[in-house]
């Protein structure tokens, strides 16, 4: 599998795992190892005596793989930005996955904010890597403000519905050619990872349909597939699509020919 | 005085240092701590005295998406 690049850093598997929402810590694990991901996400929440905050970043410390945090949750350029710089301290990493909602019914990003903000964390040395909608327009700003890489929704975090509007990402990916682009959120089925892929989309990030699926392990494993699936068809390019049927089977020499 | 950690209230002594605050408190490493909405690094914990109803922030790793 080709290579693709986060900020400088290449990376090989093309599937970015959330770490939240899993049955068991053990198969949180389990089924990150099974996603064989580079690239897992993770967030900062008030210290509780009772939760074994501890333990988790010890299991996520053990996997060795490469940390993104975000700043879920947060409603204002304030907020994200103060939560980007706390988990820039505890993390050790200058990598964000910048979440700032606008809508808290279907959680999806505000995009003046979110610009706002990226602005405002990029200046301060962080590599940013935002949570956006599939508005071309919008990823074209943030480009324009430094971003590499842009991660438009696929459909609203949590839904498993898919790709909503892949004209919208199809034409992300023609506009900005050179950018890093991986769909963020919505994702349900493999199907839809390999979808994205084939839109020629770097990488996709989901948590939901690995963490909700009936059996996370095997589901990770499924999503590992469709990805090597889809970027292996990207690559080599699908045939054109036609309104009229030819036979793939070769017509000369073809025994009983209709005459008429 | 009274400040709130992470909503609670608890009470200090004047000129607490934010790092006697969450000594208090018994905050357990990993951890970063904003007051009042802004971000305290860790190097500027000692030096960082609290005044009555300052709001801190002590966050934790957590699962993400």
């Amino acid at each position: 599998m080709d290579s693709f690049s986060v900020y400088g850093e290449q990376f090989t598997s093309r599937l970015l795992i959330g770490s939240a929402l899993y049955p068991s810590p053990s198969v949180m694990q389990d089924s990150i190892v099974a996603s064989q991901a580079e690239i897992v996400t993770v967030s900062l929440r008030r210290q509780q005596s009772a939760v074994a905050g501890d333990d988790f970043w010890q299991l996520i410390k053990n996997t060795g793989l490469k940390v993104l945090p975000n700043t879920a949750g947060c409603h204002s350029v304030k907020e994200a930005v103060t939560l980007a710089q706390m988990c820039r301290e505890v993390f050790a990493t200058d990598w964000i996955k910048l979440e700032l909602i606008g809508d808290e019914y279907n959680l999806q990003p505000d995009p003046i904010a979110l610009l706002e903000a990226t602005k405002i964390l990029l200046a301060d040395g962080f590599k940013v890597l935002p949570y956006c909608t599939d508005d071309l327009v919008l990823c074209q700003r943030l480009a324009d403000l430094g971003c590499e890489v842009l991660m438009p929704w696929g459909a609203p975090i949590g839904t498993g519905k898919g790709l909503l509007n892949p004209y919208n990402l199809k034409m992300i990916r023609e506009r900005l050619p050179n950018h890093t682009l991986i769909v963020d959120a919505g994702l349900g089925l493999p199907s839809h990872a390999c979808q994205a892929l084939e839109l020629g989309y770097d990488a996709v990030l989901l948590n939901s349909a690995i963490a909700g699926a009936g059996c996370p392990v095997t589901m990770s494993k499924a999503f590992k597939s469709a990805v090597e699936a889809g970027r292996y068809s990207y690559v080599a390019k699908a045939m054109p699509e036609k309104d009229v049927a030819s036979p793939s089977t070769p017509t000369l020499g073809m025994p009983f020919w209709h005459q008429e | 005085m009274n400040i709130l950690i992470n909503g609670q209230s608890v009470t200090v002594s004047e000129n607490t240092s934010l790092t006697q605050a969450l000594s208090q408190f018994g905050a357990r490493p990993p951890f970063a701590v904003a007051v009042n909405g802004d971000f305290v690094p860790r190097s500027q914990c000692d030096a960082k005295t609290l005044n009555e109803g300052d709001s801190i922030e002590l966050l934790s790793p957590i699962q993400g998406g």
